[in-house]
């Protein structure tokens, strides 16, 4: 499978302290990579350094054959942070139209995405008085406008209940299958299980990249939760 | 290419923003009349010192507070996560500060009219020169008001520390700009200082708008010295957003 995301041994320094040491990776276009990890691994530092907002110390982050950051890829990729980045004061339809005017994309795309990701009914009301998860959601939702090629989703099913999750993991799967390249960071391992590809951080490093089966294989146990713990602590 | 697109979309995104919390629209534009109306109660017994501070006051006062809202609102667009998604996207750093520009001098084009209004209307103001000209002034402090804002929002980390500029950078300009003691009666050393201050510039052209005497070429400079501060602002602003950060 082509590639979409290639790092090279790269160094991440936040607040004086290494948060990411000499990664390699190579993430593959057109499937789910799953990113895994403790809490403070990196994984938001990781997911920033490939959209291209972090200022990296050393290495080389190449996206969609081009470094990360590169102007040209402001198209074709769709971001979303942990914490919703919206526009608490506006409605869920003015947030959507304000992106949708900067990547030029029609009010029927709007339409379309509101839909796709359960708003339809809110699309009038102010994003400040929306639940949680349907703020996660007007989130997700901005970076879906464009059909981006390579879509990065930090942690997009906080906060949301099993009916909506297997939803939009169905929904990242039909992506998927159309072509787009996903990587979708976790803390839960039931995702996991719904990922092609798993990366599991620690500390900073790359402790394995493995498919679900593979992890189940290499830790001896079918429970997913077990193998992250065995590999996190260091057993089997 | 989509430049203009961008602009438009942020201005409008900014102005839908402020429609919804009318109460900082109805502060913006009636605490300035309110003040301004202090200010000849105040002075009521020496109607000589309301007719030389009050036309100055007319653009100071849009000035002070465009200044403030647009640091904190600027401020939380940094904070809030959304700048960062935003210069993911395609749009560039100007866009943003332009449209937050193009918003703000909008509300500030509305703020000074009104207060114009109240001073000339209502308060009795007589100017030497056009009045029309003390409300383009008032317009053009208060854009500086906000570029100076959308500046400073880059050295502030809390909405605490964007408030506390205010004492910190607008008091001393009030102080020195010749406002309170005509600045040939300062100590030299302020004289130099105050040269140095937007303000100076800012109050000055006013205040040559209210007199009788000829503009002369100062006033030019004083112009000049607006408006290039307010694109020098505006540039620095936009450098000091960053694509990437820390
Ligand atoms: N702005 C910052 N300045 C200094 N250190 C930071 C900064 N942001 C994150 N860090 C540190 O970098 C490390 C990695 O943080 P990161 O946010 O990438 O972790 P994460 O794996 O996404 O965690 P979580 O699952 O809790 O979101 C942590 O130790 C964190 O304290
Ligand atoms: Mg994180």
């Amino acid at each position: 499978m082509p590639t979409a995301i290639s790092i090279n041994g790269l160094d991440v320094i936040r607040g004086g302290r290494p948060v990411l040491r000499g990664i390699d990776l190579e993430i593959a276009a057109g499937c789910v990579t799953g990113l895994l990890g403790p809490s403070g691994s990196g994984k938001s530092t990781l997911i920033r350094a490939i959209v291209g907002v972090q200022i990296v110390a050393a290495g080389d982050v190449d996206v969609l054959g081009r470094p990360a950051g590169d102007p040209d890829l402001r198209r074709r990729l769709g971001y979303v942070t942990q914490a919703p980045s919206v526009y608490h004061d506006l409605t869920v339809l003015e947030n959507l139209t304000y992106f949708a005017r900067l990547v030029s994309v029609g009010r029927d795309r709007v339409e379309d995405v509101l839909e796709r990701v359960g708003l339809t009914p809110e699309s009038g009301q102010v994003v400040g008085t929306l639940s949680g998860g349907q703020t996660a959601r007007v989130s997700l939702a901005t970076a879906l406008l464009h059909r981006p090629e390579l879509l990065v989703l930090d942690e997009p099913t906080v906060g949301l209940d099993p009916v909506l999750r297997r939803d939009l993991w169905d929904f990242f799967h039909e992506l998927a299958e159309a072509g787009t390249t996903l990587l979708v960071s976790s803390h839960v391992m039931d995702e996991a299980a719904r990922c092609d590809t798993l990366v599991l951080l620690r500390e900073g490093l790359v402790l394995a990249t493995a498919t679900p089966d593979e992890l189940r294989r290499r830790t001896g146990t079918f429970d997913l939760d077990d193998a992250f713990l065995r590999l996190v602590e260091g057993v089997g | 290419m989509s430049t203009r697109t961008a602009t438009l979309a942020t201005a409008s995104r900014v102005i839908s923003q402020l429609r919804r919390d009318p109460r900082t629209i109805a502060l913006l534009i009636v605490v300035p009349c309110v003040l301004v109306f202090l200010v000849d109660q105040v002075l009521a017994g020496r109607p000589e010192a309301f007719q030389r501070v009050g036309v100055p006051l007319l653009g100071l006062f849009p000035l002070v507070s465009m200044f403030l809202v647009t640091s904190i609102t600027m401020l939380r667009e940094r904070t809030s996560g959304t700048l960062e998604r935003l210069l993911t996207l395609p749009i560039a750093k100007l866009d943003v500060l332009l449209g937050y520009g193009i918003a703000f001098a909008a509300v500030a084009a509305v703020q000074a009219t009104v207060v114009s209004f109240v001073g000339f209307g209502l308060l009795d103001l007589s100017v030497g020169h056009s009045k029309l000209l003390v409300v383009a002034l008032a317009i053009a402090n208060a854009v500086l008001g906000m570029a100076m804002g959308l500046f400073s929002s880059a050295f502030a980390r809390t909405e605490f520390q964007a408030v506390q500029f205010m004492p910190a950078f607008i008091l001393p300009q009030i102080l020195l700009c010749g406002l309170l003691v005509p600045r040939a009666a300062m100590a030299e050393w302020l004289q130099w200082l105050s040269a140095l201050m937007p303000f100076t510039y800012a109050y000055d052209a006013l205040a040559r708008a209210a007199r009788t005497t000829p503009l002369g070429p100062r006033f030019a400079l004083d112009v000049f010295v607006v408006v290039g501060v307010t694109l020098l602002a505006l540039a620095l602003g936009a450098g000091t957003l960053r694509r990437r950060t820390p």
